[in-house]
């Protein structure tokens, strides 16, 4: 007595649609959500399953405080307003919480170093509020007593990205828009019936599971780098091609996430997209309240803006909905390894027990990795390719695209339908790394 | 202080009759060995006994057990051997990935010795991780009194208790016998075993058995204690709900005919352990009873160099092929360390080995998961108990929100999230999932939820204590 039909529930792919977005993660499912709110018939196609890369292997961080003034910052901000407005009546599918953030100093230096950061920031519009040392316990009881102090962040927010991405592709199907998984982007169509060659052979869909289940290396290393030939440079982009059928489109968004790079070599587009690795730690179920805040220390800002390959890491600590506490992060450019690192996952023990000593006789219940897609200036990338028209990018949020998603999806929203965009879209150009605009050379 | 810690020439993990048999056959093939088991006395699930000088009943192969463990004494007395009982592996790493030694990281109790409590390492493993009981959900099998037939039987082996006075055995397969006659020894009145196949006994219906006549007299000696205790045994007898409100007060079978009991003991076979396997990267199968299982070549070795596996990690098989495959392991490793193997051993194993498994085929065979066993469930029916994830909970997440493997029914509806992580609902969900999409479930859909972190607890103090291998001189 099933309750509800069964079997497959792929939808048939159309043969036109207005947007193709490749990538069922929070970021596609964002764009699809806004592209069909706007009147556009899209199409979702994923190689795997819904939010099966990096959206699934988050902490769900929807935050301001860690990023310094700058282009990432004012996206940011834009973000949290659509999460809180535009999606605001949406908010408790996905556990929307408006929790805050408390960032922690342990001396008396590193505080200093937080309120200069915090200056900057409130000069950018910022909501945040310094705490003193005797203040900490009374926001956070089971914190050390050790701060030295901190700084409070009321905008900084949570949600379970994966609760996102499948409700929004939800919202969006209710709209008309088609989502079909397990459906791989081959080639693209290019005038004159070129499709653009694959990456890796295709037909290889049958890989269960998809982004996050895939063995390391499915897919190789993100294909796109600084050095393709540009072999279809200038060609438009007017559609995909699946092992399930062809879709023309004017407009097709690349938000593979970690696989874009691949997905813009796919096109003859060079895309320096590339894997960071992290872990999150998640405790046995704690009574409520046990941590009310994201926690995080002051060096965590300096960890996530860092480029350096070898291991970073600096605790992040919060609670969620279910009990469990949740402990990020490290960041390690290692290519696409998803074994447990002993070194990592001490480092993020460590690191919570710094923060909440409690935490030592807490039992440890999993631990997960992710692949976060950095660009080598980390800026992600937003907006459409010069260099093959027709082709768009939303993708390379690094460890913020759960929080990025909603604005970056608004954004591109605005932008196909000819609105001019709510935000400058400039430092996110796709081709900026052609003119040099990188900041650091990139590589492993 | 930690520089004369040893690495070993092979840790083996589990002391059931697989383990043992490889750690007292390795040692005494001259191999340095160590033996690391959760258990607090060697035996496993199916030797578990109930203090150091028993053994298990002669029927259960105890004299072999006693055998067996004579010898693991030995060679622990001759310094061969190192036994950690009472120890859980919770990590397996390798610093270096293609090669070198093993770290297993630990959980043991604080009278070990403290340079072996937190790690040992070895340049090769043997896993012997057993199974326990596979559960299947069905409405009102969270009340209590509803028991698997393991957990049943471990109570009896392990304590002597008895979990109530009206008891119904139900589900599939040869296990349910012992369990039904070790509670009517016991004092408890069995209403009836409820086979839910249609098979009634092992020698009408099993070629294998031929070839095996230990498990046919076995058998005969079962349906004896049967009669004795005047067991109702009814086949083709499925239990499809169980009553009661706070505690269960009694089962429907097929739907109509209600035996009313304050025990139910569930049995659908069993799950092997697999979190060691899939740590260390083995490949693995779906097995004829639709375990995972992990994939070994004839002389036991997975398909990471370095690692073998015998007993229920490779199928469930029970003790007999368990025992032989261990010993096959032990003399695999000590030909690749150059000692001396004879030949006809081997070949005496592996013919072990083949009766073994061809029997355990044709149990499985007989006894099967009934096909549309899902069908029972409701709306409202629990399938992950950790997490009180319901069957419209699942359906929902799949009709709703595009989920249409047990990987993303995970992160969707939160099956297999909490304290078990899956070991109890991990078989049920893959399942129900593949039901949901229109197909049977596969190894694939087993994977993500047999495939653990932490294979055991492991506070957040001891993994920032972790020592790193690497780090030392």
């Amino acid at each position: 007595m099933t309750p509800y039909g069964k079997g497959p529930i792929h939808q048939d792919l159309p043969r036109t649609a207005d947007l193709v977005v490749i990538g069922a993660g929070v970021v596609g499912a964002a764009a699809a959500w806004f592209a069909t709110l706007a009147g556009l018939r899209v199409v979702v196609v994923d190689r795997g399953a819904i939010a099966g890369g990096t959206s699934g292997a988050g902490e769900g961080n929807v935050l301001v405080s860690d990023k310094e003034p700058g282009p990432e910052l004012e996206l940011a901000r834009y973000s949290r307003q659509v999460w809180g407005e535009d999606l605001g009546g949406y908010g408790g599918l996905w556990e929307f919480e408006r929790k805050g953030g408390l960032v922690v100093a342990s001396t008396p230096a590193a505080l200093g170093a937080l309120r200069t950061l915090a200056a900057r920031q409130r000069a950018r519009g910022v909501v945040v509020r310094e705490v003193s040392g005797d203040e900490l316990p009374a926001l956070e009881p089971r914190l050390t007593r050790e701060a030295a102090g901190g700084a409070l962040y009321p905008q900084d927010a949570q949600v379970q990205p994966m609760l996102a991405a499948a409700h929004l592709l939800r919202l969006a199907r209710q709209r008309g828009a088609v989502v079909r998984t397990r459906a791989e982007v081959v080639g693209f169509l290019r005038p004159g019936g070129r499709t653009g060659s694959p990456a890796t052979p295709g037909g290889d869909t049958a890989t269960p599971g998809g982004g996050m289940g895939a063995p390391a290396g499915d897919m190789g290393a993100p294909a796109g780098g600084m050095g393709a030939p540009g072999r279809d440079a200038g060609v438009p982009v007017t559609g995909v091609t699946t092992p399930h059928g062809t879709v023309s489109a004017p407009a097709v968004l690349n938000a593979a996430g970690t696989w874009a790079g691949a997905v813009a070599g796919l096109a003859g587009v060079g895309l320096p997209v590339l894997p960071r690795r992290g872990f999150v730690l998640v405790t046995e179920p704690l009574p409520p309240a046990t941590v009310r805040h994201k926690v995080y220390a002051a060096d965590y800002v300096d960890a996530v803006a860092s480029s350096d390959a070898e291991l970073q890491a600096s605790p992040v600590v919060e609670g969620t909905g279910g009990g469990t506490v949740l402990i990020g992060s490290t960041r390690e450019r290692v290519g696409f390894d998803r074994r447990p690192s002993p070194a990592a996952v001490r480092a993020l023990a460590r690191g919570a027990i710094g923060l909440f000593p409690m935490l030592a006789s807490v039992r440890a219940m999993r631990v997960y990795a992710g692949f976060r897609p950095y660009c080598p200036d980390h800026l992600p990338v937003i907006g459409p390719d010069p260099r093959a028209p027709g082709l768009w990018h939303a993708c390379g949020h690094e460890g913020a695209g759960i929080g990025l998603a909603a604005g970056t999806g608004k954004l591109i929203a605005q932008a196909l339908t000819g609105e001019a965009p709510e935000l400058d879209l400039t430092p996110f150009a796709p081709e900026r790394f052609e003119r040099g605009g990188a900041d650091e050379p990139r590589g492993t | 202080m930690a520089t004369d810690r040893p690495t070993y020439d092979v840790a083996v993990v589990g002391a059931g009759p697989a383990g043992l048999s490889a750690a007292v056959g390795a040692a005494e093939a001259g191999l340095d060995v160590v033996l690391v088991d959760a258990g607090r006395l060697p035996g496993g699930q199916y030797w578990r006994h109930d203090d150091e000088h028993s053994t298990p009943p002669r029927s259960h192969g105890g004299r072999l057990f006693a055998r067996l463990r004579a010898r693991l004494h030995h060679q622990r007395d001759l310094g061969r051997l190192r036994y950690l009982p009472g120890h859980q592996v919770w990590l397996i790493d390798r610093p270096r990935p293609d090669g070198g030694p093993f770290t297993l990281r630990l959980n043991g109790p604080y009278e070990t010795a403290p340079v072996e409590r937190d790690r040992v390492r070895a340049r090769a493993l043997v896993l012997c991780c057993g199974a326990y009981d596979r559960q299947l959900p069905l409405p009102g099998w969270e009340l209590p009194g509803v028991m698997a037939a393991g957990g049943v039987q471990a109570l009896l082996k392990g304590h002597r208790a008895v979990a109530g006075r009206r008891a119904v055995v139900a589900g599939t397969g040869p296990f349910l016998l012992p369990v039904a006659t070790g509670l009517a020894r016991a004092g408890a009145r069995v209403l009836a075993v409820c086979e839910a196949n249609p098979a009634h006994g092992w020698l009408r219906h099993l070629d294998g058995a031929v070839r095996a006549p230990a498990k046919s007299a076995e058998a005969v000696r079962y349906a004896a204690l049967m009669a004795r205790h005047r067991i109702p045994y009814r086949t083709r007898a499925a239990v499809t709900e169980i009553l009661g409100e706070d505690r269960v007060r009694g089962v429907r079978i097929d739907g109509g005919e209600v035996l009313e009991a304050d025990l139910v003991a569930l049995g659908w076979g069993f799950t092997p352990a697999l979190e060691l396997p899939l740590m260390v990267g083995a490949a693995t199968r779906r097995d004829l009873d639709g375990s995972l299982v992990a994939v070994v070549d004839a002389r036991q070795r997975t398909t990471v160099p370095g690692v073998l596996a015998a007993g229920e990690t490779t199928g469930v098989g029970g003790a007999a092929p368990a025992v032989a495959e261990g010993r096959l392991a032990a003399l695999s490793l000590a030909a690749a360390h150059g000692l001396p193997v004879d030949p006809r051993t081997v070949r005496r194993l592996r013919a072990a080995i083949r009766h073994g498994r061809a029997f355990a085929a044709a149990l499985h065979r007989t006894y099967p998961v009934p096909d549309g066993w899902t069908d029972r469930l409701t709306e409202r029916t629990l399938v992950c108990r950790c997490e009180e994830v319901t069957y419209g909970e699942l359906c929902r997440a799949r009709t709703d929100l595009g989920a249409e493997d047990p990987r993303t029914m995970k992160l969707l509806a939160r099956p297999g999230m909490g304290w078990c992580q899956g070991r109890i609902c991990g078989f049920a969900v893959a399942a129900v999932t593949a039901s949901l999409t229109g197909r049977p479930a596969t190894a694939e859909d087993l994977r993500p939820l047999s495939a653990r972190p932490f294979a055991a607890p492991v506070t957040l103090g001891e993994l920032a204590e972790m020592v790193d291998e690497d780090e030392e001189p």
